[in-house]
């Protein structure tokens, strides 16, 4: 056995930690001791010591004293069930729950530790600020106290938009909801959380496509698929019971497996077609395929007239997509294009899988777009088995993306123009006018009417700053950005800094601020990671196991939680720190005046059915709490792959009551398990494409044709209903008497009776109406979805075939530079292309993992792969420590792992690392115990700028850099 | 009787660690004490594949064989167990073991003094009183006493790692082969395609596509293959 001591790490360890002196990452372990054992030696059993065993007693009822709570993963979106055992209050045991339709009881790594989260050693314990570059305890009343004044005082000087409220993918559902509404009430759109730095290209690339931008089926629904497809997803780590789902598949079904990928992971490990392509190529590799699709006639052309619009530009577009020019770019030759083509035509329904390897890019819009016209063309969508299964990344960023902790959208999707404030300020039950008052009064930036006319767009109805951007937000000159002030303030609620790109000048943001407030679990990496010597404040917040609420998995399904624990030390829920702050700032009577708070904590329930009331847009509005309880009491009932209870309390419901779930709760929608499936009536989760884009365009017609759903009474395309189309189709008088009174001049979104949903559900059709996908999305850059060269690239040849876009002055209120990075000549200094990824040990910043002593021993050290080739020339060997310096100059110290994973001149890094900046430890700068157990660069500080021309997501997928040894 | 066996299948394994966490989970194994760990073979290379591997509790184990003190004991499900308070962790067992599976403390983890430590297919030890203190403290759970089985097998994500009584681990495995070469012979796509879904009355469900729900033609499905095994043993022990 390879064992490494590890020195330095053991020393500043102040609490009964376990000696830090094991293994290193079990890749170094290069030879599997495991298996070094010698011959066996056969000889007899000394049975002399045989035991008498004792008779199980498996029905042997728990303690009086033992609790027994269900709850879900906090971790990845497969949403994993988990059964807690607590006595008196502890913790004692997690066991697998077997009957979980999700994961069967099986867990990754971080599933299978999740009640470590019970002990809690490393978390941070109490409130804390920075005095004079020491952490100083404090209570929660002087924490809010002095917050509070400071925010009151930002926003007197510069306005609300100074303040930046900064949510998470961690909330549950109706924390999340209250965090958009507390950033609503405060007056601003500067609110965002991860999902904009995971699949906010997926999300706008999806909705655009056909109506909804989440995973159109389930994990489960893969069992049913003849093919599987897989694009910039490394599931094996990031969503390994996803695995449990596509091998079952693979198997049962015979389903080919292709994986397309530029390192070979442990998922390609499994494929039964692994392609390598360079990073940043997807759209011709997908064009390359549908070269082949289109010259074979393999396109489901019955599918495509009836359902898809567009489908013709797409073709020229592909048409230049030869064999040899995809090869060229991508570096995938014609025999391998033309065959995974000729598996995805050949078994159908296929499933197309992608992730971050797809979203996190400067056309990452156009990314999702391509992967979705490859599904369009091939008639894959609408059908079990088929589907755009895209695996989101955290517990709960699915449901935070539903509940608009973004900038650009309040919950719902509904957008920020003025019919969404109305609409919401109605649910809120607050005045309008009060509510506009709230925001900055000036106007930040000009738009255009509907005319054309240029009109000033008021602060409420303007895109705040994306989370991927808000560095800028602080360090930009105050004239280039399109608000009143810089950023003064950063209130991180549950985000690791780590995960994002450009670590040195986020440093410089970290210290530029004037008050930096973190509200989490763990102190984070933006704890230690500046030079501050003073104004930052630490809130400890709970973990999900010492509350309860619901949370929405990937596949939309979603899932209530029971609490398992007591917050722990004197942490919070994070729903009572939103109550505690808010009558601190002076908006509490608004923002629960429909929710009842017990003491200091608002009653979960009340805001579950407060979203209930006003979600109509995504079918959020049928999940009562008492509904989802009675799911969660009866997850066992639910069928393993349609997801469809048989028989039992929830008969007939898909589990989680997978959003759309229409209309009331008292109406009793199953929930849509499969997106657009035509083959079940609305009522038993059926649906067609969303009519949201028109109905025609240059005299073509958007609507869908002969094609509906099952049981429809408008046997043809139809647009999204309104109150008026209820009168002209004589549906009207099917509504009840207060139903019509609430519905009068309203449509299916913001009718708040739900009778519009019910009466058209009723008629058998679809509220949003009935249209064609839309292969073409002319309202983004890129309408048809087209290739562009990484800004770093290190193919000069191809950036005048192949250019990013113009630079831009004003994108999301900052000024975003594309072709002015482009153009200087970075290749020829920095020769290797960078990329990143996620480890199975670890979820996201790694803040919360790296503190869990049984993950943090399996990964102990950051790492960058390298290619054997790469690694001889540049004279490295195996455990060699390296510098990896970005293109801006950021760099890393890290160690070598030389693999064949990666191909020559591409060199791999995991990004949950943090707590080294640069070569420097900064452990000693963590609040006394509560240093996770391991740190390391965080590979964000080599990652460079670059964000998607539609959503500001980050680049992480692909930048230049060179390794040289430390 | 059982004869208790682990199997790890390498079709299925992903090398995702669950097993690992999960035995730290159950028996709280001290951080540089892994009973058990998942060994890849072709790391990053085309014919990568991983199998998770612990004390295999051999049925004439030759770390019984050669222990100077005769510290291990063979229950009567075929569990391979030793006892800390005779172990002397002169470590001979480690040449004996084929697998790797001892283990040998530092720092006095269990209280042991360096004592050997390995997977006790979460059978806690061989003396104390079953899910006593003093057992969870020198050898962790004893789920076996509760009826249940090993957690890393139990939690694994995949289904990969199996265990149980022999005979139950092997029906498992078989149907699992056999419905691998029965959807390669049939080319996978029309296996599922041919199934009958009776209406059900009363849910509204009258029609459903034939992908969507499970069909009948599916004779060794993946739920009855995985049914938890703690279900159907451990065979009671007398």
């Amino acid at each position: 056995m390879k064992l490494t001591k590890i020195s330095g790490q053991t020393g500043t360890v102040t609490t009964a930690t376990p000696a830090i002196k094991s293994v290193t990452r079990r890749e170094f372990l290069q030879t599997s001791s495991l298996m070094a054992g010698g011959s066996l030696l056969a000889t007899g059993l000394s049975t002399g010591m045989m035991r008498k065993a004792q008779a199980a007693d498996a029905a042997k009822p728990a303690a009086a004293n033992t609790k027994i709570a269900r709850t879900i993963c906090s971790h990845c979106s497969v949403g994993c069930g988990i059964i807690a055992e607590v006595q008196n209050g502890v913790w004692t045991k997690q066991e697998p729950a077997f009957d979980h339709p999700f994961n069967l009881g099986g867990h990754c790594a971080k599933g299978a530790a999740i009640r470590e989260h019970g002990h809690g050693e490393r978390r941070l314990k109490y409130p804390m600020k920075l005095v004079d570059g020491k952490w100083k305890k404090l209570s929660w009343d002087e924490a809010i106290n002095e917050v509070g004044d400071k925010l009151l005082q930002i926003r007197e000087q510069s306005g609300p938009d100074s303040v930046y409220w900064l949510g998470s993918a961690k909330h549950s559902n109706e924390q999340a909801y209250l965090y958009r509404k507390m950033a609503s009430l405060w007056g601003t759109n500067n609110v965002d959380h991860q999902a904009r730095i995971c699949h906010s290209t997926t999300v706008a690339g999806v909705a655009n496509t056909w109506g909804y931008g989440a995973m159109t089926n389930s994990y489960n629904d893969i069992h049913n698929a003849k093919a599987i497809f897989m694009i910039g997803a490394n599931s094996a780590e990031a969503h390994p019971v996803a695995l449990q789902h596509i091998l079952k598949a693979k198997e049962e079904n015979h389903a080919p497996m292709i994986v397309v990928d530029p390192r070979f992971t442990r998922t390609a490990a499994h494929a039964t077609q692994y392609i390598r392509i360079r990073p940043g190529t997807d759209v011709p590799f997908i064009w390359g395929m549908l070269y082949h699709i289109f010259a074979n006639g393999w396109e489901d052309k019955e599918f495509i007239r009836q359902r898809v619009y567009g489908m013709e530009e797409i073709k020229a577009e592909v048409a230049k997509w030869t064999p040899a020019e995809v090869e060229n770019v991508t570096g995938a030759s014609e025999a391998v294009v033309k065959r995974a083509a000729q598996t995805m035509a050949q078994y159908r329904p296929g499933t197309v899988i992608w992730c971050m390897g797809g979203t996190q890019h400067t056309i990452g819009n156009n990314n999702t777009r391509a992967y979705c016209i490859l599904q369009l063309a091939l008639g894959n969508m609408g059908v079990s088995g088929g589907g755009t299964n895209i695996f989101r990344g955290h517990d709960n960023v699915q449901g935070a993306t539903d509940f608009g902790v973004t900038s650009d959208s309040l919950p719902g999707y509904y957008g920020i123009e003025e019919g969404a404030w109305k609409h919401w300020a109605k649910v809120w039950d607050v005045d309008f006018e009060w509510l506009k008052g709230r925001f900055e009064a000036g106007k930040y930036e000009k738009g255009k009417d509907k005319d054309g006319n240029e009109i000033e767009i008021g602060v409420m109805n303007t895109k705040g700053i994306p989370v991927s951007r808000w560095i800028d937000g602080v360090l930009e000159d105050k004239a280039n950005v399109a608000q009143k002030d810089n950023i003064r303030a950063m209130i991180m609620w549950g985000h690791a800094p780590n995960s994002q790109t450009r670590g040195t000048e986020m440093k410089k943001a970290f210290e530029k601020l004037d008050m930096l407030v973190i509200v989490d679990p763990f102190p984070t990496v933006s704890a230690v990671m500046s030079e501050r010597k003073d104004g930052v404040y630490l809130l400890p917040a709970t973990t999900q196991f010492e509350t309860y609420g619901s949370v929405t998995a990937s596949n939309r399904s979603v899932q209530w939680r029971d609490q398992v624990i007591e917050p722990l030390f004197e942490s919070k829920p994070d729903h009572s720190i939103m109550y505690l702050l808010t009558k601190k700032l002076g908006f509490d009577k608004e923002m629960f005046k429909n929710i009842s708070v017990k003491g200091e904590e608002p009653l979960i329930e009340d805001v579950t059915r407060e979203f209930n009331r006003g979600m109509w847009t995504v079918g959020y509005t049928g999940q009562s709490p008492e509904r989802l309880k009675q799911h969660q009491q009866n997850w066992g009932t639910f069928d393993y792959t349609s997801l469809r209870a048989n028989g039992g309390a929830c008969d007939g419901e898909f589990y989680g009551l997978p959003w759309p779930c229409w209309g009331t709760p008292e109406m009793k929608h199953p929930g849509t398990a499969n997106l657009y499936d035509t083959r079940l009536t609305v009522a038993e989760g059926g649906l067609n494409f969303r009519a949201n884009f028109g109905v025609e365009r240059n005299g073509v017609n958007l609507l869908a044709e002969d094609s509906w759903s099952k049981g429809a009474e408008i046997q043809d395309g139809y647009p999204e209903f309104t109150a008026d189309l209820l009168k002209k189709l004589g549906w009207w008088d099917d509504l009840t008497e207060a139903e019509k009174a609430a519905a009068e001049g309203k449509n299916w979104k913001n009718d708040l009776s739900g009778g519009i949903q019910r009466v058209v559900i009723k008629h058998g059709c679809a509220p949003f109406g009935n249209a064609k996908a839309r292969a073409i999305v002319w309202t983004f850059p890129d309408p048809v979805p087209i290739h562009r060269e990484p800004l770093y690239t290190s193919r000069r040849d191809l950036i005048e075939k192949y250019p990013t876009y113009e630079d831009r002055k004003s994108f999301w209120r900052l000024p975003t530079r594309y072709k002015s990075v482009q153009t200087p000549d970075h290749a020829k200094d920095y020769p290797m292309i960078l990329t990143s990824g996620r480890l199975v040990e670890y979820e996201g910043g790694g803040d919360e993992t790296r503190s869990n002593p049984w993950l943090a021993e399996l990964q102990q050290h950051m790492f960058v792969e390298i290619n054997p080739r790469d690694a001889n020339n540049a004279g490295l060997k195996e455990g060699d420590d390296v510098w990896v310096e970005g293109a801006e100059g950021g760099k890393i110290k890290v160690k070598a792992l030389v693999t064949e994973r990666v191909a020559p001149g591409v060199a791999f890094t995991p990004f949950h690392f943090g707590g080294v900046f640069q070569g420097k430890d900064l452990r000693d700068k963590y609040p006394e115990g509560s240093d996770p157990y391991v740190l390391g660069e965080a590979c964000n500080t080599a990652f460079t700028y670059g964000y998607d021309s539609v959503t500001a997501m980050q680049e992480t997928k692909c930048s230049l850099c060179r390794i040289t040894k430390a | 009787m059982a004869r208790m066996k682990f199997y790890c299948d390498s079709e299925r394994c992903i090398e995702c660690n669950g097993c690992v966490t999960a035995c730290k989970n159950a028996n709280e194994v001290p951080w540089g004490i892994n009973r058990r760990r998942v060994v890849t073979i072709k790391d990053g290379q085309p014919g990568e594949r991983s199998i998770s591997v612990a004390c295999m509790h051999c049925s004439d184990a030759p770390c019984q064989a050669v222990c100077p003190v005769n510290c291990f004991v063979t229950t009567p499900d075929g569990i391979v167990l030793h006892n800390k308070d005779t172990c002397i962790g002169c470590g001979y067992c480690f040449y004996a073991c084929p697998f790797g599976a001892p283990q040998f403390p530092t720092d006095g983890a269990f209280s042991s003094r360096g004592k050997m430590d390995k997977c006790t297919f979460c059978a806690g030890g061989p003396e104390e009183a079953d899910n006593s203190p003093e057992e969870f403290r020198k050898y962790g759970s004893n789920r076996i006493a509760e009826g249940k089985l090993p957690l890393c097998a139990e939690m694994c994500s995949t289904k990969a790692l199996l265990a149980g009584d022999a005979s139950v681990v092997s029906d498992i495995y078989r149907q699992r082969v056999v419905n691998r070469a029965a959807s390669a012979l049939l080319g996978g796509s029309g296996l599922q395609q041919t199934g009958f879904q009776p209406s059900v009355a009363g849910t509204g469900v009258t029609s459903v596509p034939p992908e969507s729900g499970k069909a009948t033609a599916e004779p060794t499905g993946m739920p009855a293959d995985d049914v938890p095994p703690s279900t159907q043993v451990p065979a009671p022990l007398q």
